[in-house]
């Protein structure tokens, strides 16, 4: 059982896939300007990132090894494509904003990594515990940057007011910086310094 | 890894192809019809958007619409309406779809090339167009837009004041362009600056332009022109072209022209 906790919880603190491994970065930026849609985009890749590393895995011993990449991209393909049609019928205003992004997880490294890098090694039920791991990872980091970024950019939270803004008579002035794509990077900077400041063992040698 | 046999490698694969296509061909048929309510309803929230009746608060999109809102299908040639006996499975108010009208042999037309501005190619004859109710008449007008911008064909709305002149409200429902360059058009502070200018000047001639960079508050042209998007040259273009076709006397024009007549 403890092998178990530790597929599943590894990934968020001492093996988070943004923070210490650097994946996903791109979607990363681009859907978290509000905490809405980085909570969307967490649940689209958590359900691929878990079912791709459990069908992978399941098909393991029966793929040659050199056409297992593509095995593993038509795999990942099927299930973005289900996880956006399913988005589209159940959070159409969401698959509007997130547009393209949700169709990009094929290309998200973590996806691919995780398969090749777990999956292809491990029985299914350990795999798609990885899948959820990595995928709780990249949500922790997805929805801390979605709530500092709403908040500070544009006082609310899921919609919500929580810091009346100015212009509609309140007293917060709003960050509009934090609504841009780049305050992410910097939000992204911070929190692996301080995954680092607590978790030393995380620094590259030199 | 286990054998690597040819004929093991093509049937596995192949098997997999077979239960991927399966999933994601019941996913796609599966949800179609809730995907197609959605869409619809984003159709007229699209209308209560241009027309300014839509807000957070709205709960019954289809009630407000049906409440405020009167729709009618036009002839664009001679801006006369088109009555109801005349309504078949493609022209309806019910479920109007301009690309279904435009590429139908009976309600579309080819545009010469000369003349197509917005990169449409083809258009419909008819249109259908939206009144919003007031306490006495119509207080806006809002008529369906298409185009080409950089990459992709805008759909949207835009609404007039009941003088035919002030634009009252812009909106895109669909689109591809890039997301934070062209996708921009979808910022509510852009599509405010659009609130409030003046389409046509008073001899009734087309004014209304996208300029590049930001528009001069003191130039005698600020009344009719909107701020580019930076970033977004093209896409700006493009929707400057397309409201310009749609406002011209290809579009709504003659519409707008025995309209005005007749008030």
């Amino acid at each position: 059982m403890k092998k178990y906790r530790e597929i599943l919880l590894d990934p968020i603190f001492n093996n988070n896939p943004i923070a210490l491994q650097i994946l996903g970065i791109c979607s990363a930026l681009a859907v978290t300007s509000k905490l809405e849609t980085a909570l969307v985009m967490s649940v689209a890749v958590t359900f691929v990132v878990a079912f791709s590393n459990f069908f992978v895995s399941l098909v393991r011993n029966h793929i040659a090894s050199s056409i297992r990449i593509l095995v593993e991209m038509t795999i990942i393909a099927s299930l973005v494509i289900i996880a956006d049609q399913l988005i589209k019928a159940y959070a159409f205003d969401v698959s509007k904003q997130l547009s393209v992004y949700v169709g990009l997880i094929i290309t998200n490294c973590i996806v691919m990594g995780r398969a090749e890098a777990f999956a292809l090694q491990n029985k299914p039920l350990v795999s798609f515990m990885d899948g959820i791991g990595n995928g709780i990872g990249y949500s922790f980091i997805l929805i801390v940057i979605g709530f500092i970024r709403e908040l500070i950019g544009s006082g609310k939270l899921l919609g919500y007011s929580i810091l009346p803004l100015t212009t509609e008579g309140g007293w917060y002035p709003s960050n509009g910086m934090f609504l841009m794509a780049p305050s992410a990077f910097f939000l992204i900077g911070l929190i692996i310094w301080a995954i680092r400041a607590w978790k030393p063992e995380q620094v590259e040698t030199e | 890894m286990a054998s690597e046999s040819i004929t093991k490698t093509i049937g596995v694969v192949v098997a997999i192809c077979v239960v991927a296509a399966i999933f994601v061909s019941s996913a796609a048929v599966g949800l179609k019809p809730i995907q197609e309510e959605n869409k619809k309803l984003d159709l007229l929230k699209n209308i209560l958007i241009a027309g300014d009746l839509y807000n957070e608060d709205t709960e019954n999109i289809a009630q407000t619409f049906t409440s405020n809102v009167d729709a009618e299908i036009i002839t664009l040639s001679d801006g006369e309406v088109v009555p109801k006996e005349n309504y078949d499975e493609v022209l309806n108010l019910e479920d109007f779809n301009v690309r279904a009208v435009a590429s139908s042999e009976l309600h579309g037309k080819t545009i010469d090339a000369s003349k197509d501005i917005a990169g449409i190619q083809r258009m419909p004859k008819e249109m259908a167009i939206y009144k919003v109710k007031g306490e006495s008449g119509y207080t806006k007008f809002i008529f369906p837009i298409y185009g080409k911008g950089l990459w992709s064909t805008l759909y949207g709305f835009i609404a007039l004041d009941k003088d035919l002149h002030t634009i009252k409200g812009f909106t895109f429902y669909e689109h591809g362009e890039t997301p934070g360059l062209g996708g921009e058009v979808d910022n509510p502070r852009w599509k405010q600056q659009w609130v409030g200018k003046q389409a046509y000047d008073e001899d009734w001639n087309l004014k209304i332009e996208i300029i590049k960079g930001l528009t001069d508050p003191n130039s005698s042209k600020f009344k009719y022109q909107v701020d580019g998007l930076s970033g977004s040259t093209l896409t700006t273009r493009g929707v400057s072209n397309l409201v310009r076709f749609w406002l011209g006397d290809a579009g709504y024009k003659p519409f707008i022209d025995k309209l005005r007549k007749e008030i």
